[in-house]
This record gives C-alpha cells, structure tokens and sequence, in this order.
C-alpha cells in the first residue's frame, strides 16, 4: 500500500538500523505507549535490529488493557439486559470481567443469549439504533485521542437527528495523565518516550512537550513502519546523548505540532475530563472523559443511574506491573502456563495489541518452529 | 487499537444535507474500498489525495510531500553508506 511499503524498505531498514549501531553508547530505555507499535515492533523484527544496550518496553498504551475489570463487569450486566444491544469494536470482546465462569466476557454473555455485536465505527452503532427503533443500543465507547474524536461526531449526529434509543457506556481516556503519573512514578525507569503516532494526529506532537520539559524525558513521535520507528529511535539517541530532551516529530507525513484542532474542538464540544481508574495504576486525576451535561442522555450509566463495582485483579496476575514496564510477561506466574491467548486471563494477554500476547506471539520459542 | 492507514480518495459522495446526507468520502487501499464520513477533517479533500482513516472516518489528509521528503532523506543516508562501504572495501 503506498505510504506503507516505501517506509518498509528493507534497504532504508538496513541503513537506519546501522546508524543506530554507530551510535549507541550507553545503555537507555525507551518506552512505547501505543498498542499498535507494540505489535509493529514484534511483528517487524525491530528488537532483533537493534543493539544490546537499547531496552525497549512497553507502557500503557491499549485502551482494552487499561479498562479496569469493574467497568468490564459493567459492561456485561448491561449486556445481559433484554432490551439492551451492545456494539463495541471487537478488541473488548474477549476481555474478561472480575467474575468467573464462561459468561464473564462479552463474547461469553453473547454466547448466553446477550445482544452484543461489533462494529467498525461508532457511526455504524448509530445506523443499527436507527434500524431499531425499539431496543436501546449502546457503543462501549473505549479509547484514546484518536477514537475519541469519532465518538464524539456520532453523539453530535444523534443529538442532531435527535436518535433517542442511541447511548455510550464512557470509558474513554487521555495519554497525557498517565505519563505524568509514570514519570512522577520511582518504580518506573524510562529515558525516551516513542510518542504514540495516531494520538498525536489528534494531540499534536507538542502536546508531549511537557514531558521533555518538566521531566526530562526525550521524546519523537513515530509512525508504524519500520523506517518510522528506527528514525524515532535515532533521533530519541541523539536527544539522550547531548542531554537536550525536546519533541521530534519523526511521522511529519501524518502529524503536525498542533495536531487536529478540529476533531479536539468536536471531542471537547461533547467531552469534559472527569478522574479515571487504569488497570493497574489506579485513579488519575482527569485522565478520562465524561459526557458533558448538555449530552449526558447519551450516557447510559447516568440515564440508568448505574454504579461501576470495584475492580478485582485475578490472583497472581502482573498486568498492572507490565501496563507500568516495571516487569516483562516472563516475569509474570502465569504467563504462557495459565494465561495464553487461547484462554486469557489478563488484559494484556486478551488484546491482540497487548503486551503479553506479542510476546506469546513471538517471543515464544514454541511459536517459531 | 489506535491503528489508522493511509487511503486514497477515489470519490466524494454525498453533501446535499449536512445532516441526512453529509459529505462522504470513497476511500481504496489494494482495493478494498470504504465510505469514510469527512467530518473530523479541516479541509475538504481531492480525488487522489490521501486519508488516514480511524474507525470509519478520516481523522487527516495526508501530507505526501512530506512523505517524500523524508524517503528522499532515508534514499540520501542509504547512498552515502553504500559509497563509504565502496571506497573502506
């Protein structure tokens, strides 16, 4: 595809994999807070390209794996309501709850006769509300910047086609807070920050420069190709090197310094940041959205007046230390024994973008013969 | 989860009534093609420019120059290293 295959360049790779040879020095951390370049990673073979003394680990950056299980338990006793539809995008289908037993997903109350079905967009729940006029249907409305956006234009297009049986279940979130909370965190150990390539469309790149600034942090906003993510990493060496933390946009193609003003005026037209809980970091302070009271008959927790029960971690489980890269999926109990991709137990295995199933994927030894 | 692809716009449909028929844009990546809604976008797209889309919408146009600019950047470095391999054989 072009604008794809040109950045995966097995010559360009080549060059830019070298120059990172040429210039690593000391050893340094760079984290990723993005799913999707948790997968590129894996899935291009980066960690085999670079040398020993470039650690890369994986932060919280799936909104599937951040969701605590109480809004997961949530989700489901909505969905087992009769006149209730639920539509969600296929990632959280297979996310389990804190309960036990097969009905503790989506994917298991549907296959106990609950109503849920995935969609692509959140247009596409609205156009199913529409078609059925006498069952309410819910969006599980999860994600970053970059998803908020779409949410947000859909409930303006309900407001405006005054859609009434069309509702969220809000759990969106933002990048910036959990930074924060990661750099203020001592457990935590990080020298360059691969800035999320897809938030920073929406965001801006200079919306992290508030890490470069207050905490030091060396910061380049990167695409998913793997010329994208060898350049980020260059550029984040150099930054480390002179000792001079600021914010390269490496994704010039798909991102601005401002960002899409735009899509942030319609997110912030339906949205206000509210405190949100994250798997395994707890509550942050204003690191989620909520519906804005001009728009809350669109929220389903408040027209039904539903309480989120407290979130339960299963026992021995590590994603929360893994969401904070302070351990790596081998150092976890259960995994690859209790807790693999065909029969999950924590988020970080159930997400395709997960960090415990691209490891599973190919890190294991088994998988690759 | 954040995953968005670049898409070439083929058509824009639609525009009539920006409520009951809002601007739409015909996207084809490889061929598969989608309908993406153009309301995140600051600027109306052209046939032949490109979209990165999320979740059935465009969320920006893609700056090809850019593009270029920086494959002919990466092009440059991979010739440079070719040659000083040439000459310390």
């Amino acid at each position: 595809m072009k604008y794809m295959d040109e950045f995966r360049d097995r010559r360009l790779v080549t060059t830019l994999a070298r120059q990172i040879h040429g210039e690593a020095g000391r050893p340094v951390r760079i984290m990723e807070v993005c799913g999707t370049h948790t997968m590129a990673i894996f899935r291009h073979g980066i960690r085999a390209m670079l040398p020993e003394e470039i650690e890369l680990v994986s932060g919280p950056g799936c909104p599937v794996c951040v969701t605590p299980s109480g809004v997961i338990d949530g989700f489901l006793d909505l969905a087992r309501r009769p006149e209730i539809i639920i539509t969600t995008f296929g990632d959280m289908l297979r996310v389990p709850g804190s309960g036990t037993g097969p009905g503790n997903s989506l994917a298991g109350a549907r296959s106990e006769g609950a109503d849920v079905r995935i969609v692509y967009s959140p247009m596409d729940a609205l156009t199913l509300a529409r078609q059925e006029p006498d069952r309410e249907v819910v969006f599980i409305a999860v994600g970053f910047e970059t998803t908020t956006p779409t949410i947000a234009a859909t409930i303006l297009a309900a407001d405006e086609l005054q859609v009434e049986n069309f509702s969220v279940f809000p759990a969106v979130k933002t990048m910036g807070p959990p930074l924060k909370a990661l750099m203020r965190d001592p457990e935590v150990r990080v020298d360059g920050l691969l800035c999320p390539g897809h938030v920073s469309i929406i965001a801006g790149a200079d919306s992290f420069r508030f890490l470069a600034r207050e905490y030091g942090l060396a910061c380049a906003v990167a695409g998913f190709e793997p010329t994208d993510i060898l350049l980020a990493i260059t550029v984040l060496l150099r930054q480390i090197d002179s000792g001079t933390p600021t914010v390269d946009n490496c994704y010039g193609r798909a991102v601005t310094m401002e960002g899409n003003r735009k899509a942030r005026q319609i997110t912030e037209k339906v949205f206000t940041p509210v405190d949100s809980e994250w798997r395994g970091m707890g509550l942050i302070p204003k690191s989620g959205l909520g519906l804005r009271d001009q728009y809350k008959q669109f929220d389903i927790t408040s027209r039904l007046n539903l309480t989120i029960p407290p979130s339960r971690e299963p026992g021995g489980c590590r994603c929360g230390d893994i969401l904070r890269s302070i351990c790596s999926p081998p150092d976890c109990p259960l995994f690859g024994r209790a807790c693999t991709p065909a029969s999950p137990i924590g988020p970080c295995m159930v997400s395709s973008e997960g960090t415990c199933a691209a490891w599973h994927k190919y890190n294991n030894p088994e998988a690759l013969t | 989860m954040c995953l968005a692809i670049p898409m070439r716009v083929v058509e824009i449909q639609g525009g009539k009534d920006p409520l009951l028929d809002p601007e739409r844009a015909i996207v084809d990546a490889d061929g598969l093609r989608k309908e993406v809604r153009l309301d995140l976008v600051d600027r109306r797209p052209q046939v032949g420019d490109y979209l990165i889309i999320h979740a059935g919408f465009a969320i920006n146009c893609l700056d090809a120059e850019n593009a270029e600019i920086n494959l002919a950047l990466m092009r440059e470095l991979a010739e440079e290293m070719a040659r000083e391999d040439g000459e310390t054989p």
